[in-house]
């Protein structure tokens, strides 16, 4: 109640929208623009042979949801990806809490170096991502193979990339490998930020090591990890060029890597002799959006609000 | 007893130590093999790609082809002036734009966040062809700031939303104190809590310059001439339908990493420099 | 008299069009990265020294990109000039979009047979909008001197080829056949287009399903896949995880033996392989039978309508149906066989031997490129590559496949329903 008077008294604070409107008007005019135009194509329908341009309604999403030829596809990508994304959770954001957790927790000779080198795969394009795994994997130039047999698993090995079973994990590790020096940049520097006092005080009460990690660390830096939780979350329902330089555009084998990313610009581009649908793809899109959405709304309106942040 | 302590210590880092090195030679094993392949001879990189290069597997056709072949100084010079002036843009725009929303309380400030934070949620290449009419329209088609636009646009929703995430964690009572020392808000901003943030902005430098320098897309569609290709876009050319030069594909790549670690060298140094004098206050 | 006026005529035309074109400069889009050095060093210099005041650009982009980035362009309007166009119905729709020029009055189309015409002409026939630059032919390439090692000599049935595979395979010196299923259009394009159209007897199988009369699980739809499912055990380990360039290299490496191919790799690999090349076409089913070979047209060049410069494109067309062009493209990209009237020699022995076998079979084109792929949803050849991946992995039985890919085309298309 005091705080609406006090609102309301105020003059115009000039400075929020000298703040706000670089950011906004950019964003605006060359980011949402164009996307929302894009998206308004899901409404329409275009002729293959007059070019005929018709409104439609919500048929595309009726096509999208009860034609078979679209309905298994589609739930196929949203199921792939949601796994893709279980497995960054499961392995890349805990391995790369404990990374940083090491990396703080003594003072390391070669720590810069370690933070550098993990952190390197980050840096590389998709493309030679792409091409070293493969090589690596490859039954043909065997370095996988040869390690597997050098540590005696070579009864392990198999065509990873190749069968329907291993190719949507084998696809997630890379990612893990590829993403983790994140997780590991922004836990390792929230660690750095918690002030000395609060690790004093805790050290004068006897908890020390890992105790202390968990018991004051860890909850100090819930923010961050809520923070990279929705990054990879977000990152991973967009994700899509891993897939395309491995796979190709089909998402082979048999669709089993086909990823809401992949089908979407493969129905939307077209690809090969096979013309793009625009129209169809703008729909999945639209899809996509609501599904990250939905996702994102519940982190900064649950989520979020619940986490208590600490001044530092 | 502090004896012990300290062996216990020493264990326990060696141990981390082992852990660490464990994945610093996962990380690194896929690169160093780029590198050492883009001295090798195509039939080489095949026949044995684990082993170095010696006299009669070594090399340099990759280089030279990257070398003579198109024009890569002034692509890589491309690709830094891009990637930098966004990044300038991005850390700008975007710190500011978190400031207000972690800092001020007015109307519809949570439904301003999440519509700035749409852009994360979809992939800016649907929006492609609106963008490219876009360009066309403004007459920058195939000039640098084509680019620059585009990837400050699609960089400031991420950047916004790790920024006020650490900008709401910066001390009220300095900011209070600020204001009674008669600091105006654009003071607060950039004097006090801009240089308390620098580890975020370095973090989020980083993340947001990776995907820019590797990015295919917007320069095969934006600035696709000769003056204003990228690294990435001149790379490509060695990636045939039927055939791809790959000696020439691995030494573009390994150059291109170059600028890179540069790049992030920096911006580490920033990241360790505002947290070990952020300690000190 | 009557002479002397055309000629003036001709020459005042000639003049004008000189005065269009000073000075244009053109842009080629196209997904050919690999010729970017034959054109920059071998065809435009041939065209520019004829015609000093056009200045032509080769730009290629990354094939993987291809459709999308010129889409993207054309829509946006900073494509450029002359657009490399791909067979049937992705040109039609970019034609059909108003994104390809209309070419009909272009002399240079005259040099160019009806055949060679219609991957790139509307249904009814009356409008062709691309200059047809080539055509592919599949078959198989072979290592000559494994060949000999091994005492083996070119199959010519389907009972010789599995016998050449079995001795090759009981040997264990050479991967019988170098194939992977990673990237899937091989197993499609090399593996049931290059040896089914001897099974579905060419055009009157392609034309079958198009009339709706065949479907695609008819036995001579299904037999070769029959055939590719006994690949599997041919190729080499783990070739699930094989990619297309993986196969290239196994075979230049000389670690395998045959290559199902598309004549397009000859020029590859000439440079890579360090054995001697030969070349068969694929088996037939029982020794007399009629045979019959994919010879797909596969690449052309059209105008883009909203070109500045459309006379000097013109003139270039132009260029590219005359004897010159065909001559030089056809010995550059040995494997790339010219679709003009022209007689070309060629001094490729292998891109001979392809050739040679036009005189000996009935040629047909790929079975899903006309009509079969326009708009609908699934897409037939999408579906086949995922169909014959799987085939030849053994996740998928050859009459799965066959009724999936029916379902699919049943599904949208009506002649099938």
């Amino acid at each position: 109640m005091t705080k609406a008077l006090t609102n309301k008294k105020r003059p115009f604070r000039w400075h929020i929208l000298v703040f706000l409107a670089p950011a906004a008007l950019i964003y605006t005019v060359v980011m949402i623009l164009p996307l929302a135009e894009t998206l308004r194509l899901s409404f329409f329908h275009v002729d293959t042979t007059t070019r005929e341009v018709t409104f439609i309604g919500l048929d595309n999403y009726k096509e999208l949801f009860f034609n078979v030829n679209w309905v298994g596809p589609f739930f196929r990508a949203l199921w792939n990806n949601f796994y893709f994304f279980i497995i960054h959770m499961l392995v890349q954001n805990p391995i790369g809490v404990m990374i940083a957790a090491l990396l703080s927790m003594f003072h390391l000779p070669g720590k810069k170096f370690y933070r550098t080198a993990i952190f390197m795969p980050t840096l590389l394009s998709f493309v030679i991502v792409g091409f070293v795994w493969k090589l690596m994997l490859s039954p043909l130039w065997g370095v996988s193979k040869g390690l597997l047999t050098s540590v005696g698993l070579g009864s392990w090995f198999m065509p990873f990339l190749g069968r329907e079973e291993t190719a949507l994990t084998t696809l997630a590790f890379i990612s893990v490998w590829q993403f983790i020096g994140i997780p590991m940049m922004l836990i390792y520097a929230a660690l750095l930020s918690i002030p000395e006092e609060v690790i004093e005080a805790a050290e004068c009460d006897g908890v020390t090591g890992f105790a202390q990690f968990f018991k004051i660390k860890l909850i100090l830096i819930l923010p961050t990890i809520g923070i990279i939780s929705i990054l990879t979350f977000v990152g991973n329902f967009n994700a899509f060029d891993l897939v395309y330089t491995t796979q190709g555009a089909l998402s082979g084998p048999n669709f089993s890597t086909d990823l809401l990313g992949t089908m979407l610009y493969r129905t939307f581009y077209g690809q090969q002799t096979q013309p793009g649908d625009p129209n169809m793809g703008a729909a999945i899109a639209t899809m996509m959006f609501l599904i990250i959405l939905v996702g994102v709304a519940i982190y900064l309106f649950f989520i979020q609000r619940k986490l208590t942040r600490y001044e530092m | 007893m502090a004896v012990s302590r300290a062996r216990r210590n020493r264990l326990a880092e060696l141990g981390a130590h082992a852990v660490l090195l464990t994945f610093t030679v996962i990380a690194l094993f896929p690169v160093i093999l780029i590198i050492i392949n883009s001295f090798k001879s195509k039939r080489a990189i095949f026949r044995d790609p684990m082993a170095l290069p010696n006299a009669e597997t070594f090399d340099l056709i990759g280089y030279t082809t990257v070398l003579t072949q198109g024009n890569f100084p002034l692509y890589f010079w491309n690709s830094l002036s891009v990637t930098v002036a966004s990044l300038f843009f991005v850390l700008l725009f975007g710190a500011m734009a978190a400031f207000a929303l972690s800092e001020y309380k007015f109307p519809f400030n949570r439904l301003t966040g999440l519509y700035l934070a749409l852009g994360i949620m979809i992939p800016i290449r649907l929006g492609t062809i609106g963008i490219l009419k876009l360009m066309v329209a403004t007459g920058l088609v195939n000039t640098p700031w084509a680019l620059i636009l585009v990837y400050t646009a699609s960089g400031l929703p991420l950047s916004i939303f790790i920024l006020s995430e650490f900008m709401s964690q910066v001390s009220s009572d300095l900011k209070a104190a600020g204001r009674i020392d008669g600091l105006s808000e654009y003071d607060i901003f950039f004097r006090l809590v801009l240089p308390l943030v620098r580890p975020a902005l370095a973090t989020v430098g980083v993340f947001t310059m990776i995907p820019i320098w590797n990015d295919l897309w917007f320069p095969l569609i934006l600035a696709p001439s000769e003056e204003t290709k990228t690294l990435t876009l001149g790379a490509q050319v060695f990636v045939g339908q039927f055939t791809n030069n790959w000696n020439a594909i691995l030494a573009a790549m390994a150059l291109a990493i170059i600028p890179v670690m540069i790049l992030y060298a920096i911006f580490s140094r920033q990241l360790i420099r505002g947290l070990t004098a952020g300690a000190v206050k | 008299m009557k002479k002397i006026v055309i000629s003036g005529l001709a020459t005042a035309l000639m003049l004008s069009a000189a005065s269009l074109t000073y000075g244009a400069e053109l842009t080629i889009e196209s997904w050919r990265n690999d010729d970017l050095t034959i054109w920059q060093d071998t065809i435009l210099p041939a065209f520019m020294a004829a015609n000093p005041d056009i200045k032509v650009t080769f730009a290629p982009t990354a094939p993987a990109q291809y459709n999308a980035a010129l889409n993207a362009k054309l829509e946006g309007g900073t494509a450029g000039d002359l657009i490399t166009c791909r067979p049937f119905d992705s040109a039609l729709d970019l034609f059909n979009k108003g994104q390809l020029a209309p070419l009909n009055e272009l002399s240079a189309l005259d040099n160019f047979s009806d055949v060679a015409k219609s991957a790139w002409t509307t249904d009814d026939g009356s409008t062709t909008f691309c200059v047809p630059m080539a055509a592919v032919i599949h078959g198989f390439i072979y290592n000559k001197d494994a060949f000999a090692e091994l005492g083996l000599s070119e199959p010519e049935t389907q009972e010789e080829f599995t016998a050449v595979l079995d001795a090759i395979k009981a040997d264990g010196n050479y991967i019988p056949m170098a194939m992977g299923t990673l990237d899937q259009w091989e197993a499609a394009a090399m593996g049931y287009q290059n040896i089914g159209p001897m099974y579905w007897k060419g055009e009157q199988g392609r034309l079958g399903i198009i009339n709706g009369t065949e479907k695609l699980t008819d036995p001579q739809w299904v037999k070769p896949f029959e055939v590719l499912a006994e690949w599997g055990q041919y190729l080499g380990d783990g070739f699930e995880a094989q990619g297309y360039p993986d196969s290239q290299t196994l075979f230049t490496l000389g670690r395998a033996a045959i290559y199902p191919a598309g004549s397009w790799e000859i020029t590859g690999f000439n440079n890579d392989a360090d054995f001697e090349l030969g070349a068969f076409r694929p088996p037939l089913p029982n020794a007399g039978d009629k045979c019959y070979i994919d010879d797909h047209t596969d690449i052309a060049m059209g105008l883009n309508p909203a070109s500045p410069n459309a006379e000097a494109a013109k003139v270039f067309l132009d260029w590219m149906g005359s004897e010159e062009f065909a001559q030089l493209y056809s010995n550059a990209l040995p494997g790339f066989f010219s679709l003009s009237k022209h007689a070309i020699s060629l001094d490729d022995p292998l891109a001979n031997e392809f050739i040679s076998w036009r005189s000996e079979c009935d040629s047909t084109i790929r079975s899903a490129a006309q009509i079969l792929t326009r708009g609908g949803t699934p897409n037939l050849w999408s579906g086949m590559w995922t169909a014959s991946a799987n085939v030849i992995n053994g996740t998928q039985t050859p009459a799965e496949a066959a009724a999936e890919l029916q379902a699919g085309l049943e599904s949208w298309y009506e002649p099938q329903q």
